[in-house]
């Protein structure tokens, strides 16, 4: 190994360190929001809870389409270590519209229950559930811009080694809020319509 | 990347999307079918969420891959014991401070509250 490429990887490493490490203190924003919620999830004030709110099949079929961008943004990591830039463009692209459908059924939910008056006003119960689902659809609309502009970078200056390394830091990102979901689906719905 | 590296990450990844996929519908099969008792289910699918989650940490963040001395690793456990003193203490205190008293009178409350926690007068 030349001494270029030892300082690279080293370089590396503490770059993807440093972002773990930025990853795990939001795990405590969310576990705020979680707690806050567990707590809250039976003042309704009157108002209807998560059994009649919420449709499962529906947010099944959210949580399958951000569990498949979590694996082809896997795919797309992949391609990135193999060099190969036209299935990086690929694969990050489908990574990109999974994303934006998944955003787009939860706006479309969250505009439902408003529409229908159960918005974050109505109770405890409602502001805890859009402050904790709607900081993670938040967190998605963040990674969804960042994606946009690596793939520019991609299309742009190639796979350099920066450019691999920022892919790296958007897939860690990416697979995060998946585990986040993960819990959100369980705690927030699941068990919601238990 | 060499080819054997590259072919095991490949596989790695097949394989976390598989098992969490099976995961996932196991939890909502168990909600959806209602068969067993509200305390079961809830304890069941929140196993399953903490198997899923350290399915996608090895197969997806592969934390389990990483060269020592395992700094992810270190703060990755920090990071449960905050979260787990956080989420299980508010619960705790909470459910211990929430004396049901939204449909009593303040005087009833305070009846309550004496009978509840002993209290002398």
């Amino acid at each position: 190994m030349s001494e270029a490429v030892a300082v690279e990887r080293k370089q590396d490493t503490r770059t993807i360190f440093g972002f773990w490490v930025y990853l795990m203190t939001d795990c405590v924003l969310f576990a705020s929001l979680f707690a806050t919620f567990a707590v809250l999830r039976n003042n309704t004030f009157g108002g209807p809870g998560g059994d009649e709110l919420f449709s499962l099949p529906f947010v099944l079929a959210e949580t399958l389409i951000l569990l498949t961008s979590s694996f082809t943004c896997g795919l797309a990591m992949l391609a990135a270590q193999r060099k190969d830039k036209r299935m990086v463009l690929i694969w990050f692209g489908v990574t990109f519209l999974l994303g934006l459908a998944f955003l787009t059924m939860e706006v479309t939910e969250f505009s439902h229950l408003v529409a229908e008056g159960n918005s974050w006003r109505r109770n405890a119960f409602l502001s805890s559930f859009f402050t904790l689902v709607g900081t993670h659809g938040l967190h998605i609309t963040v990674g969804l811009l960042w994606m946009i502009v690596m793939m520019a970078q991609v299309f742009t200056k190639g796979l350099k080694d920066n450019v691999v390394r920022r892919l790296t830091l958007l897939s860690m990102f990416w697979h995060f809020l998946d585990i986040v979901w993960i819990f959100i689906f369980t705690i927030v719905y699941l068990a919601g319509a238990l | 990347m060499s080819d054997t590296t590259y072919k095991k990450t490949q596989r790695a990844y097949i394989l976390g999307f598989s098992l969490s996929i099976a995961l996932t519908l196991a939890a909502y099969i168990l909600v959806v079918g209602h068969h067993f008792s509200h305390y079961a289910i809830l304890l069941t699918i929140i196993f399953l969420a903490l198997v899923q989650f350290l399915v996608q940490l090895q197969f997806f963040l592969h934390i389990g891959r990483e060269s020592k001395p395992r700094w992810n690793l270190l703060v990755l456990l920090f990071m449960v014991i905050i979260v787990w003193i956080l989420v299980f203490g508010s619960l705790w205190i909470m459910t211990n401070l929430n004396y049901h008293h939204d449909h009593m009178t303040p005087d009833q409350t305070d009846q309550f509250i004496i009978h509840d926690e002993n209290v002398q007068e």
